[in-house]
C-alpha cells in the first residue's frame, strides 16, 4: 500500500439504512444489497429495490472486485492528484469511488481492481476505495 | 393538454455584471426582474406568478416575492434542478398559464460565487458524518466522500465518451473555439479573446481529460425572463417568442446501472420536439448548456443533431460558429466565454435564444431569418445525477 493518488477521506454520513454497510466496513467486510425478488444487486444500498420496488432486499458479502468503468484525475488539489471514478462490480452495479495505489499513467478503463478500506477523518467508519488487483 | 402556443417569452434580461462585490444576491435578483419587466414593457404590479430555484435567498420564493414587493402573485414554483431549473420553469409557467392560473410569470436567477455568495442546490461535498446518524440525502455517505466536483464528475463522462467513441480533446476544443468566436463581439463577455484548438489542448489539465479551457467561466450576475399568456403578449410592443414545446427529465445513477455515454436530453429532447411538432433539422439556432465542452457534445448527440458517438465530428471545424457552421450555438459566447452566473447556465441559454428569435443578437452573430430555436440545459452533474430540460421556441410571424 502506498500514498500514490491517495487523499484524506471525510467521515461518511451514516443513515439508519446504511448503518449495516458501515458496521461491516469497520470489520473489513464489503457488503452489497441484493433483491431476492428480482435477484439484481444494486448500488448505493437501500431498503427498497430500485429495479422492482420489492422490500425483500438483503445484504450480501462481496469480494469487492470489478473493473474501472471510467475515471477522472483531479489535478487541482492541495493534497495532490487523486482519481474519482466508477467501478463496475462483478455483481453488476457501478459505484462511485476513489482509485488508489496506482500511478496516474497506469490507471485505465477496464483495469481490474479490488476494494480496500481507507480510514476516514474523525471517528467515522472506513471508506471503500479500489486498487489494481495485480499490485495488491 | 399541450402547452404548444399557450405561452410567450416576452421579456429577457441578462445582468451586465460579472463581478459584484457591492451587491446582495437579493438585489441582483430584483435588478434582473426589473430589467426583464422593462424589456417586456411590464411592471412589478403585472406579475402574478413567480419562479425561482435554490439560488434565491431565503424561503423558496417567499423571501424574494416580499423583497420585490410583488403583491399580485397567485402562482409560485421553486422547482430545483440546478442550472437547468430556469428552463424547467418556462415549461411550468406555460402549464400554469394554459391552466388559467396566471398570465405574467417572472423567473429570476442571480448569485455571487466570485464574492463568497452561497453555493445553491445539492452539494457534492460531505455533510453529516460524525457519530450521529444522518437523515440527509440517501446517497451522501456513498458519494460525497470521494472528492467529487463539477470538474471531475464531468471529466468521468468525457473519459468514457472518449473510450467508447474515440472522441478527442481536439474535437472538444472546437466547442470552446466556437464560443470564443462569438464572445469576441459581446462587450460584457468575461472572456473576449478568440482561442484556437491548440490554446485549449495546451491549457493546463484541471481534471483529466478536461483542460482549463474546456471549463466554463465563474461569474457573478444573473438574468430573468418573463413568460406571458397570448392575450398579454398581443398587447405588448415586443417581438413575440412563442413556446412550442417543453420537455424535462431527471437522470441518476439508476441503482448502479448508470451509463455515462448519454444525458437526460435523450428523454427531455424528444418530449419537447414532439410537442412542438418539429425536428432538430428544423432548428436555426441552438442554446446548449456549456458548463464544459463535453456537456455540449453529449447534449447535441442526445437531442438528435447527430448520431450517438458522432458528436466529435459534428462539432469540429467550426460547425457551431455562426456564419460558418451548420448549427450556430451560444452566440453570446455561452458559459464557456461570456457568463455562467452563480454556476448556473440555464437562464442565459433562454436569453440568447430570445435575442436570436427577436433578431436582437449582435449583428456579427445574428442568424439570418432565425425563426426556430432550441434552448437546452443540464443541471447537477453529467457524471452522477442531473435534471435535463429542453425548450423549443419560435418567432411568431
Amino acid at each position: 500500500m502506498s500514498d500514490v493518488m491517495s487523499r484524506p477521506i471525510p467521515a461518511p454520513a451514516v443513515t439508519l439504512e446504511s448503518k449495516p454497510f458501515w458496521d461491516a466496513a469497520a470489520q473489513g467486510r464489503f457488503l452489497v444489497k441484493r433483491c431476492t425478488a428480482c435477484s439484481k444487486a444494486h448500488w448505493y444500498p437501500r431498503t427498497i429495490c430500485p429495479f422492482c420496488a420489492s422490500d425483500a432486499t438483503v445484504w450480501e458479502e462481496s469480494a469487492g472486485e470489478g473493473e474501472v468503468y471510467t475515471f477522472s484525475i483531479m489535478r487541482r488539489s492541495p493534497t495532490g492528484p487523486y482519481a474519482i471514478g466508477y467501478v463496475t462490480l462483478d455483481e453488476g452495479p457501478r459505484m462511485l469511488t476513489n482509485f488508489v495505489d496506482v500511478e496516474p499513467e497506469a490507471l485505465r478503463i477496464g483495469l481490474r481492481v479490488k476494494v480496500r478500506f481507507q480510514p476516514t477523518e474523525g471517528d467515522g467508519p472506513p471508506a471503500p476505495v479500489f486498487a489494481p488487483i495485480a499490485e495488491q | 393538454m399541450s402547452i404548444k402556443g399557450k405561452a410567450y417569452v416576452m421579456g429577457a434580461f441578462e445582468h451586465p455584471t460579472r463581478d459584484a462585490p457591492d451587491k446582495t444576491t437579493a438585489q441582483l435578483h430584483a435588478e434582473c426582474a426589473k430589467g426583464a419587466l422593462e424589456d417586456a414593457g411590464l411592471s412589478f404590479a403585472d406579475v402574478d406568478a413567480y419562479f425561482c430555484a435554490g439560488d434565491a435567498p431565503g424561503f423558496g420564493g417567499l423571501s424574494m416575492i416580499d423583497y420585490m414587493g410583488l403583491r399580485n402573485v397567485r402562482h409560485m414554483d421553486s422547482t430545483e434542478t440546478g442550472g437547468s431549473s430556469y428552463l424547467v420553469h418556462v415549461g411550468h409557467a406555460a402549464q400554469a398559464i394554459a391552466a388559467g392560473k396566471c398570465q405574467v410569470a417572472l423567473i429570476t436567477l442571480a448569485g455571487r460565487p466570485r464574492n463568497g455568495g452561497n453555493r445553491p442546490g445539492a452539494s457534492l461535498r460531505p455533510g453529516g458524518g460524525g457519530s450521529g446518524l444522518s437523515d440527509g440525502p440517501p446517497e451522501a455517505g456513498f458519494e460525497h466522500i470521494y472528492g467529487g466536483s463539477t470538474h471531475n464528475t464531468y471529466g468521468m463522462a468525457a473519459m468514457r465518451h472518449m473510450h467508447e467513441f474515440g472522441t478527442t480533446s481536439e474535437q472538444l476544443a472546437w466547442i470552446k473555439v466556437a464560443a470564443s468566436h462569438h464572445a469576441q463581439w459581446n462587450d460584457h463577455a468575461y472572456l473576449k479573446d478568440v482561442v484556437t484548438v491548440e490554446d485549449v489542448v495546451n491549457s493546463r489539465m484541471i481534471s483529466d481529460p478536461l483542460h482549463l479551457l474546456d471549463c466554463c467561466v465563474v461569474t457573478d450576475g444573473g438574468g430573468a425572463v418573463i413568460v406571458t399568456s397570448p392575450e398579454v403578449a398581443r398587447g405588448l410592443d415586443r417581438p413575440r417568442v412563442r413556446l412550442l414545446g417543453a420537455g424535462e427529465a431527471p437522470k441518476g445513477v439508476l441503482g448502479g446501472d448508470i451509463d455515462l455515454t448519454y444525458s437526460g436530453a435523450v428523454w427531455s429532447g424528444p418530449r419537447a420536439f414532439d410537442e412542438a411538432g418539429v425536428t432538430p433539422a428544423d432548428i436555426k439556432y441552438a442554446s446548449i448548456y456549456d458548463s464544459f465542452t463535453i456537456t455540449v457534445l453529449m447534449q447535441l448527440e442526445d437531442l438528435g443533431f447527430c448520431r450517438k458517438g458522432e458528436g466529435g465530428k459534428f462539432v469540429a471545424d467550426g460547425n457551431l460558429i455562426s456564419g460558418i457552421g451548420k448549427l450556430p450555438f451560444n452566440t453570446d459566447g455561452g458559459g464557456l466565454c461570456n457568463n455562467h452566473p452563480t454556476n448556473r447556465g440555464g437562464m442565459t441559454k433562454i436569453i440568447e435564444a430570445v435575442r436570436q428569435l427577436r433578431g436582437e443578437a449582435h449583428p456579427k452573430v445574428q442568424v439570418p431569418n432565425c425563426d426556430l430555436a432550441v434552448a437546452h440545459g443540464t443541471g447537477g452533474s453529467l457524471g452522477i445525477r442531473h435534471g435535463a430540460a429542453t425548450l423549443i421556441l419560435e418567432r411568431e410571424a
